[in-house]
């Protein structure tokens, strides 16, 4: 009906031409600051990633010599080992953690839930400066709470440095890192399990069916999407965890904690080439877009 | 049937047990920095903690204050070297006041930009809105940090490079916004619009008076969501800001600790300054953030 209308009170392609004016109004403003701050900053990437670039010089074009030296540097390789077992551990172990925790809170009451949301969001809000400079405090070799309540229960013999010890450090990192990525998770969760059609449960449960299998056949089918997209933003966060280190461990001692995101910006702010920053950048770009697009077709299949 | 039940119960029970004892994990943090930027030097550096501060002290407070000086707030005329300086005040509060002016910034420009373009992707049928659409999407998916050091170029031939806006408009430009205000916009339904424009309103019209109040709910939920998330931009802000005066309170606690590596009293006192604020500000709009962060997911 309101398509005649529409055909009879103007022609189509002078509504075609209105509706375009109109979009293009209301997109300017912010087109400007996407085109401008996000996506011509993304293309000098890619274009910087062939150069020899640094600061007050003229850039040298060096075609893919940035991309070889990538899989030569063994910082490079080093890091990008420690990123992804950083990846493998928190994205699984967060996912997990917060499917299990969305769970039990679906089940409690609406303000329990709620305070119990809040608080797992925390450190989350708290921010990345505040929250890691707790953890060092906590982690300290001689003052700290951990070595303490080690002590305590006899689980230590000696204090233990526990960022400062190449045995330790990249798990201290991981375990702070899954503290602050499972509050929005858990949110999806609740909100997801909330929405889970309730009389096909109810059906299930006659036909006695236990828990677990109320969960697999019935509520796993329906909260996929978030899972899906859950795995991948806690993949992304994991591929760009950078305050911690850079607070934390500065990638040391001995390169065991550098990530590709920290030695990124060690490339570019501290060794100022920011030609083989850039190209890191491709790469990582590249690795996570990958994986995405694994992650959606694995959960994507029946 | 009796041993089910009562299997289940126990599962309950170790399960909120479980809850419980994560809830105060997680709190911990939190709990430790305002307690510890209470104690005294003793008390911080004992071997074994003092769980409740045996004597309060506010000398971290005083030293944090007392330990740089800034104008509260300076105002460049533009192409001059005019410069208005407001009155010294301890640093601290200068970057306070960075910190405000730059989310509440952030989050002003982001609701206005993305409220126009969401409603312009969800109801207008535009030429290049699949092509605007596509590369948002893409952008989206990418790992943000990467645009950061050809945006140190860009903001230096701006000449915002050390400048609160240097911060601030990477992340207006950032599409996720108008990607959840499309989300909302999407439900505004087709008869309202067309109603209007019968009735002869405008374009801005029918977006100011019909749209507008729709998708509220949703510029509510950004608008948390980007305070929130600019306040905490930790990156953005290091690369970015370099003078003491233009720091944000995330980076002056960054460089106390660089400076101050184990004076604790002192560091907690920063971190208690830079996470209380936006605690209060998250427990305020906990409901729009929430919704937010759903929505967002949807379809995502």
């Amino acid at each position: 009906m309101a398509a005649n209308k529409k055909k009879s009170g103007m022609s189509s392609k002078a509504l075609t031409r209105r509706e375009t004016i109109a979009g293009y109004a209301f997109m300017l403003p912010s087109l400007v600051f996407f085109l401008g701050f996000v996506i011509y900053p993304m293309v000098q990437c890619i274009i910087t990633s062939f150069f020899d670039s640094t600061m007050n010089r003229e850039d040298i074009f060096i075609g893919l010599a940035n991309y070889k030296e990538l899989f030569t540097d063994p910082v490079f390789l080093g890091a990008l080992k420690n990123t992804f077992i950083i990846v493998i551990v928190s994205v699984p172990v967060t996912c997990i953690f917060s499917l299990w925790v969305g769970s039990v809170l679906n089940n409690m009451s609406g303000p329990l839930c709620s305070l119990f949301r809040c608080v797992f969001y925390l450190p989350v809000v708290t921010g990345s400066v505040a929250v890691t400079v707790v953890w060092k405090w906590m982690f300290n070799n001689y003052y700290g709470i951990f070595n303490y309540l080690g002590k305590a229960t006899g689980v230590l013999e000696k204090n233990i440095n526990w960022l400062g010890d190449e045995k330790y450090a990249l798990g201290c990192i991981i375990l702070i890192l899954i503290t602050t990525s499972v509050g929005q998770p858990i949110v999806l969760y609740v909100s997801a399990l909330n929405n889970v059609d309730q009389s096909l449960v109810e059906a299930a449960q006659v036909d006695g069916a236990n828990h677990l299998q109320v969960f697999w056949k019935i509520k796993w089918a329906q909260i996929k999407p978030t899972t899906l997209y859950i795995l991948v933003i806690t993949t992304i966060n994991s591929f760009q965890c950078f305050a911690l280190i850079q607070l934390l461990t500065s990638g040391g001692p001995n390169h065991s904690t550098d990530t590709i995101m920290y030695y990124i910006y060690h490339t570019a702010f501290k060794l100022y080439r920011y030609g083989y920053g850039n190209a890191m950048g491709v790469v990582l770009a590249i690795i996570i877009a990958v994986l995405s697009a694994v992650q959606f077709k694995l959960t994507s299949e029946k | 049937m009796k041993t089910k039940f009562s299997k289940t119960k126990l599962y309950k029970v170790l399960a909120y047990l479980t809850i419980i004892i994560l809830a105060i994990g997680f709190t911990f943090p939190l709990y430790w920095i305002i307690t510890g930027s209470f104690k005294t030097p003793q008390a911080i550096n004992a071997t074994s903690p003092q769980w409740w501060p045996q004597e309060w002290t506010m000398a971290n407070y005083e030293k944090l204050f007392s330990r740089q000086v800034a104008p509260l707030w300076e105002i460049h005329v533009p192409f001059t070297d005019i410069v208005f300086a407001g009155p010294e005040v301890p640093a601290a509060l200068r970057w306070m006041g960075n910190t405000i002016f730059m989310a509440v910034a952030a989050m002003l420009l982001t609701c206005i930009t993305a409220a126009m373009a969401g409603y312009a992707l969800a109801k207008k049928r535009f030429i290049g809105r699949t092509i605007i659409f596509t590369l948002i999407v893409c952008a989206m998916a990418l790992p943000k940090q990467v645009i950061l050091i050809p945006l140190i170029r860009e903001m230096s031939s701006l000449k915002l490079y050390n400048t609160l806006w240097a911060t601030i408009f990477p992340i207006v430009g950032w599409p996720f916004g108008v990607f959840l205000i499309k989300q909302f916009a999407e439900g505004i339904p087709g008869e309202m619009m067309e109603a209007a424009r019968i009735d002869g309103a405008s374009e801005w019209r029918t977006f100011a008076d019909v749209a507008l109040p729709m998708i509220k709910p949703g510029i509510g939920a950004l608008a948390i969501f980007t305070f929130i998330n600019s306040w905490n931009d930790y990156f953005m802000q290091l690369i970015m800001l370099s003078s003491t005066s233009n720091l944000t309170i995330s980076l002056g606690i960054a460089k106390l600790q660089a400076e101050n590596s184990t004076d604790f009293g002192l560091i907690m006192a920063g971190a208690a300054l830079a996470a209380i604020p936006i605690i209060v500000v998250f427990l305020l709009f906990q409901k729009y953030f929430t919704k937010g962060i759903t929505m967002g997911a949807v379809k995502g």
